[in-house]
């Protein structure tokens, strides 16, 4: 839409008139007219100023908040009475953005400050000796996961593949709890209780499996100690219980089992545990798909064979085939 | 310590033993008729006394510490958690080899250099929470006098200075701890330390004087996340100095501490 033209003669604005301001308007004299009779402040459209253009910036600041604090997926009380909104509210106000700060001042303006999260709680860790800001980063991705693990109306039993998998590898739902709860008991000080997927893999390149089976990925409940989480042993996490002290102090005092047992009847969610094992399940396969053929690739180089190169674009939608010409 | 009469079977091999052998506690005996009777109630078998840890109780009433430590947190933590560790140990030393250790040695040896065994956890967290109830009293805090200011004044500078170092020591803990002033016995002077989860100066071999609990379930309820407010008031309001005091004087018989103040006529 091109800004309002002024009228040559009077100088006043034409709302209507929508044309090139190199032309020379002319007005009628009716035009002029009504023009003159009505105020502009009334009819015509405020000419917008054009914006000056904003020097190139050579040298950015470095963004003071890489990472924030990201917002609750439901209110504050929404998880009531099984977890109350004042340990809800303080947990991730007080608690879970302390960190994102921490996090965000350490890493502000290093090489760090670009990568993803989880990235950053891999490289962080270390290999077991971990860097300063590992805490925080690791409980930024904690603690996002572990209020995605909860939901109001939580509970209920899980289904499908989650369901055949736990009682293949736990027995029964009860078993699984059982687990949990002897994790969250046994975890001495403070920490994690996860479900994770397990795929067995070491990460090497003789790393192979002499009976291999459908059960070497499986279901596992690990307990992690502070900050850790299974990410760092190449697991893949499908849910989490915070059992630090001030998770469930407030509404349960000393009582860790009580906590852990009114999560898993009350708050999980199953719904997002599954996607996430749908996730998991597609990750690791693609993985191994991808580490057997680096396996195979290398061998072959090894035999001295000529390397095809392999095309991994997707195939071509098929074409209707040409008639060969009848020579 | 709490002595328990168990029954059990007499190990030397002697006597009867017969497949029914359980431990049966002093409520339970059967008495062969009801006349008070010294005899044995089981022919042919032996007592054997054991020992296990029991509760101490903090040497004030459960309420004495408010408004800076509420009676619902010294309950809780006391009753709860300080008890929940002894009936652990307690359990524990039923089959451990650790049985019939004093608390410190047990300590000691359980921490096994920085592998710790299954035990150490429980017995140091009871040794622990009994010398953190002792460390504090009502109407506690404020300036040490005589002796004990003057050691501190010789090692931190000023007593400002200890608490300042004291204070950043309880707040650098990430996760559970705790904070100790102790006596370094080969440099013979005091020092802070903070430590994680329920190690305590007892394991390096030197002499705990304060000991201040940074779990989570020590400040919670009345603190919540505002550690630096629950540190200040146990160092301004809580902290024991008689009991300073008294641990000092009995660390001096380990310790060189300096040349005695002779009186000069």
């Amino acid at each position: 839409m091109q800004p309002a033209t002024a009228c040559a003669s009077s100088g006043l604005t034409i709302p209507w008139l929508r044309r090139c301001s190199s032309l020379r308007v002319k007005c009628s004299t009716s035009q002029r007219a009504h023009c003159a009779s009505t105020s502009t402040a009334d009819t015509a459209e405020p000419i917008e100023p054009i914006e000056p253009i904003d020097p190139i910036e050579t040298d950015p600041e470095p963004d003071p908040e890489p990472f924030k604090l990201k917002p609750l997926p439901y209110p504050f009380n929404a998880l009531e009475p099984h977890m109350s909104k004042e340990t809800v509210e303080y947990h991730w106000e007080r608690h879970h953005r302390g960190h994102v700060d921490s996090l965000n001042a350490i890493i502000q303006g290093t090489e760090f400050a670009e990568m993803e999260l989880e990235n950053m709680v891999l490289t962080s860790y270390n290999e077991g000796n971990p860097l300063p800001f590992f805490v925080h980063a690791s409980q930024v991705w904690n603690h996002d996961f572990f209020w995605e693990t909860m939901k109001p109306g939580g509970g209920g039993n899980p289904s499908n593949v989650l369901k055949y998998l736990i009682e293949r590898d736990f027995g029964s739902l009860d078993e699984l709890a059982k687990e949990i709860q002897n994790a969250a008991l046994t975890q001495f000080g403070s920490g994690w209780v996860w479900l994770a997927y397990k795929a067995h893999r070491l990460g090497v390149g003789n790393d192979i499996n002499p009976r291999p089976s459908k059960k070497d990925k499986r279901l596992v409940v690990v307990k992690t100690p502070n900050a850790v989480s299974p990410l760092v042993w190449d697991y893949y996490p499908l849910l989490a219980i915070d059992v630090w002290e001030h998770a469930y102090y407030m509404d349960y005092e000393n009582r860790r089992g009580d906590y852990v047992s009114v999560f898993l009847d009350k708050l999980i969610s199953w719904d997002v545990v599954s996607d996430r094992l749908k996730n998991a399940m597609f990750r690791a396969s693609k993985r191994e798909k991808m580490e057997k053929r680096e396996m195979l690739l290398d061998k072959m180089k090894e035999a001295k064979l000529r390397v095809k190169a392999v095309d991994l674009r997707p195939t071509p939608k098929a074409r209707p085939k040409m008639k060969r010409r009848q020579y | 310590m709490v002595l328990q009469l168990v029954m059990a079977p007499n190990w030397c091999g002697c006597g009867v033993a017969s497949a029914n052998s359980t431990k049966i506690s002093t409520n339970a005996f059967k008495m062969s008729s009801n006349r008070f009777n010294f005899s044995k109630p089981y022919p042919g078998r032996a007592y054997r006394v054991t020992a296990y840890y029991s509760l101490t109780t903090p040497p004030y009433e459960l309420d004495a510490l408010e408004p800076y430590m509420s009676k619902r947190t010294v309950e809780i933590h006391w009753g709860k958690h300080h008890n929940e560790h002894v009936e652990r140990l307690n359990k524990h030393l039923k089959t451990s080899a650790f049985y019939g250790h004093t608390l410190e040695e047990m300590v000691k040896a359980t921490y096994n250099n920085g592998s710790p065994l299954v035990e150490f956890n429980d017995s140091s967290s009871v040794w622990s929470h009994d010398f953190f109830w002792e460390s504090m009293q009502p109407n506690g805090g404020s300036m040490p006098k005589g002796g004990v200011l003057d050691q501190i004044e010789k090692d931190f500078g000023t007593f400002t200075n200890f608490k300042d170092e004291f204070t950043f020591a309880a707040l650098s803990i990430f996760g559970p701890g705790w904070v100790w002033l102790y006596l370094k016995k080969n440099e013979r002077k005091l020092a802070v330390a903070p430590t994680q989860n329920a190690i305590s100066p007892l394991v390096w071999g030197d002499i705990p004087i304060i000991g201040l609990d940074m779990w989570e379930h020590a400040y919670y309820l009345d603190y919540k996340d505002d550690r630096s407010a629950y540190v200040n008031n146990f160092l301004d309001h809580l902290v024991s100095w008689h009991s300073v005091m008294v641990r000092m004087m009995r660390a001096e018989a380990f310790v060189n501490l300096g040349e005695p103040k002779i009186p000069v006529a």
